[in-house]
């Protein structure tokens, strides 16, 4: 268990720069999931935190403990990869006892261990297995019982789940999350799935080209994204994303259909007419009788408990919304909740929060 | 950071040395290896660039000399003369090597698609007795069976004959096996479009079948070519007459029991010969070479 | 074994076989058979009279000291070839497989004596042995050791050896480095997590994983050493000095091509049937097993 600190962490593949100075700071025993679209980088600064890849600039510390230079043997760190990574000519036991006997750790011991991470995982009855008898679920657990025996400072995770199915997905997304929380293991879990990085995450870092598009809790960054690109990114369906200008002194914006939002947190600095992107989720587009604004579905999407609707506006504007019950008809009139408004600069993408 | 533990900056220094060892052990390790291989081979392109006497007296060329032209003039029209045969110039052995390598490739190849298509592509009675008739070749090879071979070519009259020397070794279960593995590949959508369009199985072969096959049996060609290009026992055996020697066989028999009567300068120019193409045809088709190498073995 | 959806035709088929059949038959079964059915033959010193046998000529070999002679020449010879031609292909590939520069200029340098005839590699190793003109002959002699492979047995063996492991490197090379190649990079890594050094991982999970190819290319080098060598031994030694490099398949030539001794040759043909068989037996069964790893 330890503290991890990333500081100006660069990586460049030839002329390709692939991260753009990243810093983090993880306190000891904090789970951070590293999200963000494929290629953004995620996956590069797990491997440079390992020791696989050594970055172009920047530090990472383990414990206060400048560990750039050295070896992933000597950071005393245990890592779950995609494709779990199991050796495939030893059995289940031998997979786990593996880093053990390296460290010369005793035979009973090493035993005791395995036993232990064994009855954690329920794969008690698999030690004697190969891994090729085991299915895809079997095999993510022997990945996790190997990194727990080694008792390590530091978690990995790259994309484990990714390779299991729905629902086992499901699963044990929740069990590494009991699992972390009872080891207090200092983690980093890196995904593309937005849905895994909210549920397992004490804070999120969302990647998006190289960079820490934001970091923070789920919840800050699913209520207040720091700009489009994440609040896009995160949240199902997607937040809608409506082009639109200040108005009133910066205290509304008028869309570009002629309708005048009114802020309920407080009026925006920027000036009159200045290009804004209003972010609503459609889960805050209500239907509303008489003031809202006029779509027309083009597919309604019945969830049982409520209706997912996409649709044009009357200016040309795609727009999902989200409403309970079941609802079908040719043309809503939708209203937002301005409580739930993001605005956004349009030329930088960035947040604007009231002045 | 300046605050670094001391045992950091040891585990970094010792990491760092560990890693610049091993990489100038890794160089030094493929350049050894490199050089055991090449050795021989500068050896000899040397020694084919110098005169009989220099060679002959032990002086061992480790530079280029001056009679290179020469050399290589005469072993291409004249040849060098040896144990059992007079000279026979190197151009005649090359093209016999030639003949015989093209004569094997494109025979092993052909017949091998011809059965493979029939194996996976009908169904027939006692079709897979003769895969496995084919298939039992794999363990009869050439060598074990040489003098009731020498003697069935006797009783059908093709000894010294190109025909002798290459129809025998055109039968290949390797290449049997390789198309029919890769047949199996083909989708049965294909054979069933080909039905809906009235096409039969000959127009299929040649219009679906070969062309998919083209990275297989140039795969095929290069591993085959070297193949047939480097037979010796069978020539051997089977070839007495100087205009069918070949020049694996005709480079052996240029070298004497005795040291004086070696010509060894054109010896060097001829292996030179005999080595170039098929080393060409490996480092210029290295991709199918290694692909066919592969998948042949499998 | 089959496709669901095939073409009609019964006389098609059979023709397309006919090419390989015939030749498979004339030249393969039929000399095969012929082997088998002179074995148990015997001719006079005049090739006059020939009679039945049975197995003499088989229990004639195995008390026949220069039989014998040939048999653990063989023995020696392949394994010698076998351990030299795959410990440094092996240790070549492990090298040529890391990231360094120049990879792929060591990996063509590394591959192309495989295009190199047995017998050619003879000739080109006689230039460097040769106690007279030889590179490392002459050397050998400037420093007193007493070299000559066509008088001394040891020394014949040795060069047959090193000619014949020298060229089939390459072909294990080519092997090992595909085999390297297919061990998925994460299982590098989850070992080097684990805190294995790079010896340690490569005699904990490199090596293991690589044992199923190391395992057929051992089948090949012995098959390779059993027949394909017999150029080099022709080329270089005849089988001498004394016999003394004489292996099974040599013994065969020269009984059957050079002392007409027709029953015994053909008796010794069998025995190396007898053998390839074994060893592509061995092999498939290997490859079965393999599928499941």
């Amino acid at each position: 268990m330890a503290s991890l600190d990333i500081q100006g962490v660069q990586k460049s593949f030839g002329a390709t720069r692939v991260l753009h100075g990243i810093d983090l700071a993880i306190a000891d025993g904090e789970m951070i999931v590293v999200v963000g679209a494929s290629g953004c980088g995620k996956s590069t600064l797990l491997r440079i935190v390992a020791g696989l890849e050594t970055p172009s600039a920047g530090k990472v510390l383990i414990e206060g403990r400048d560990v750039t230079p050295l070896e992933p043997a000597d950071r005393d760190i245990a890592m779950v990869f995609q494709t779990y990574a199991l050796y495939p000519h030893m059995s289940v036991f031998d997979n786990m006892a593996y880093g053990l006997k390296i460290r010369g750790l005793p035979k009973a011991e090493i035993a005791a261990r395995v036993q232990e991470a064994a009855d954690l995982l329920s794969i008690g009855q698999l030690l004697q297995r190969k891994p090729r008898q085991l299915s895809g679920g079997q095999r993510q657990r022997v990945a996790m019982g190997r990194a727990i025996v080694r008792h390590p400072k530091l978690f990995l995770f790259d994309e484990p789940l990714s390779n299991l199915d729905a629902k086992l997905r499901v699963q044990m997304r929740a069990e590494i999350r009991r699992l972390q929380k009872r080891l207090k293991v200092t983690s980093l879990f890196v995904t593309h799935d937005q849905v895994e990085a909210m549920t397992l995450g004490d804070r999120l870092v969302v990647m998006h080209e190289g960079r820490a598009a934001q970091v923070g809790t789920p919840m800050e960054v699913w209520s207040r994204p720091a700009d489009t690109y994440v609040a896009s990114f995160i949240g199902s369906p997607a937040m809608n994303l409506l082009p639109a200008t200040l108005a009133e002194g910066g205290a509304a914006a008028r869309l570009a259909g002629g309708a005048l939002w009114r802020f309920a947190d407080g009026p925006r600095a920027g000036g009159e007419g200045m290009a804004v992107t209003l972010g609503i989720r459609p889960e805050h587009m209500l239907p509303d009788g008489a003031e809202g604004l006029a779509l027309s579905v083009e597919l309604a999407e019945p969830m049982g408990s409520e209706t997912v609707l996409h649709g044009i506006l009357p200016d040309g504007t795609a727009l999902t919304a989200r409403v309970p019950g079941v609802l079908a008809a040719e043309r809503v009139t939708l209203a937002p909740d301005l409580a739930a408004l993001h605005v956004f600069d349009a030329a930088s993408g960035r947040r604007i929060d009231p002045a | 950071m300046s605050g670094a533990a001391p045992d950091v900056e040891a585990l970094a220094a010792a990491s760092r040395r560990r890693k610049a060892r091993e990489r100038f052990l890794t160089h030094l390790a493929l350049i050894l290896g490199v050089a055991v291989f090449a050795l021989p081979i500068w050896i000899t392109l040397m020694g084919s660039t110098h005169d009989t006497d220099t060679i002959g007296r032990g002086d061992v060329p480790l530079l280029p000399g001056t009679e290179a032209l020469n050399n290589y003039a005469r072993a291409w029209a004249e040849g060098g003369g040896g144990r059992n045969t007079f000279a026979v110039p190197a151009s005649t052995m090359l093209f016999n090597s030639l003949v015989m390598a093209l004569l094997i490739t494109v025979g092993k190849i052909t017949i091998s698609l011809l059965s493979a298509f029939a194996v996976v592509f009908f169904a027939f009675p006692f079709r897979m007795a003769f895969f496995w008739m084919i298939f039992i070749t794999l363990m009869l090879p050439v060598e074990v069976r040489i003098i009731p071979t020498f003697q069935v070519m006797t009783d059908l009259g093709l000894i010294d004959t190109m025909t002798g020397l290459t129809l025998p070794l055109i039968a290949s279960a390797t290449a049997t096996l390789l198309f029919r593995q890769f047949f199996l590949t083909i989708p049965d959508e294909y054979v069933e479009a080909a039905k809906v369009d009235g096409a039969g199985p000959l127009r299929f072969f040649k219009d679906v079948v070969l062309p998919l096959s083209a990275t297989n049996i140039s795969a095929l060609f290069v591993i085959l070519f070297i193949y047939g290009w480097n037979q010796y026992l069978w020539p051997l055996l089977m070839v007495s007459s100087r205009d069918l020697e070949t020049v694996i066989v005709g480079l052996t028999k240029m070298i004497g029991n005795g040291d004086t009567q070696n010509q060894w300068n054109l010896i060097m120019t001829t292996a030179v010969f005999a080595l170039l193409p098929p080393v060409a045809v490996v480092v210029l088709m290295q991709r199918w070479f290694i692909k066919g190498l592969t998948e042949t073995e499998k | 074994m089959r496709k669901k959806v095939i073409f009609r035709g019964v006389a098609l088929p059979y023709l397309l076989l006919a090419p390989q059949l015939v030749i498979t038959a004339i030249f393969f079964f039929w000399p095969a058979g012929m082997a088998i059915w002179q074995s148990t033959l015997r001719q006079d010193a005049f090739g006059l009279r020939t009679e039945f046998v049975a197995l003499e000529n088989f229990l004639d070999l195995f008390s026949d000291p220069l039989y014998l002679n040939a048999a653990w020449n063989t023995v020696l010879f392949s394994s010698a070839v076998a351990a030299l031609a795959l410990g440094a292909a092996l240790f070549l590939a492990v090298q040529a497989d890391k990231h360094i520069r120049g990879a792929g200029l060591y990996k063509t340098m590394l591959i192309w004596p495989y295009a190199v005839a047995p017998a050619l590699a003879a000739v080109l190793w006689l230039f460097i042995f040769h106690p007279s003109i030889g590179l490392v002959g002459r050397g050998f002699a400037a420093i007193g050791i007493d070299w000559d492979y066509r008088l001394n047995g040891g020394q014949a063996m040795t060069m047959v050896i090193v000619a014949a492991a020298w060229k089939q490197v390459s072909y294990n090379f080519i092997f090992f480095l595909a085999g390297l190649q297919s061990i998925p990079t994460s299982v590098l890594e989850a070992a080097a997590i684990d805190g294995a050094r790079p010896m340690r991982r490569f005699w904990t999970v490199v090596f293991p994983l690589l044992s199923p190819t190391a395992f057929f290319l051992l089948v090949v080098n012995l098959v390779y050493a059993f027949f394909d060598t017999f150029g080099i031994i022709h080329a270089l030694t005849r089988g001498g000095p004394g016999n003394a490099t004489e292996t099974l398949i040599y013994k065969v030539y020269v009984d059957g091509v050079q002392n007409l001794n027709l029953g015994s040759s053909a008796a010794q043909s069998v025995i190396l049937m007898v053998i390839v068989i074994a060893l592509t037996a061995v092999q498939f069964r290997f490859i079965e097993r393999r599928v499941h790893y």
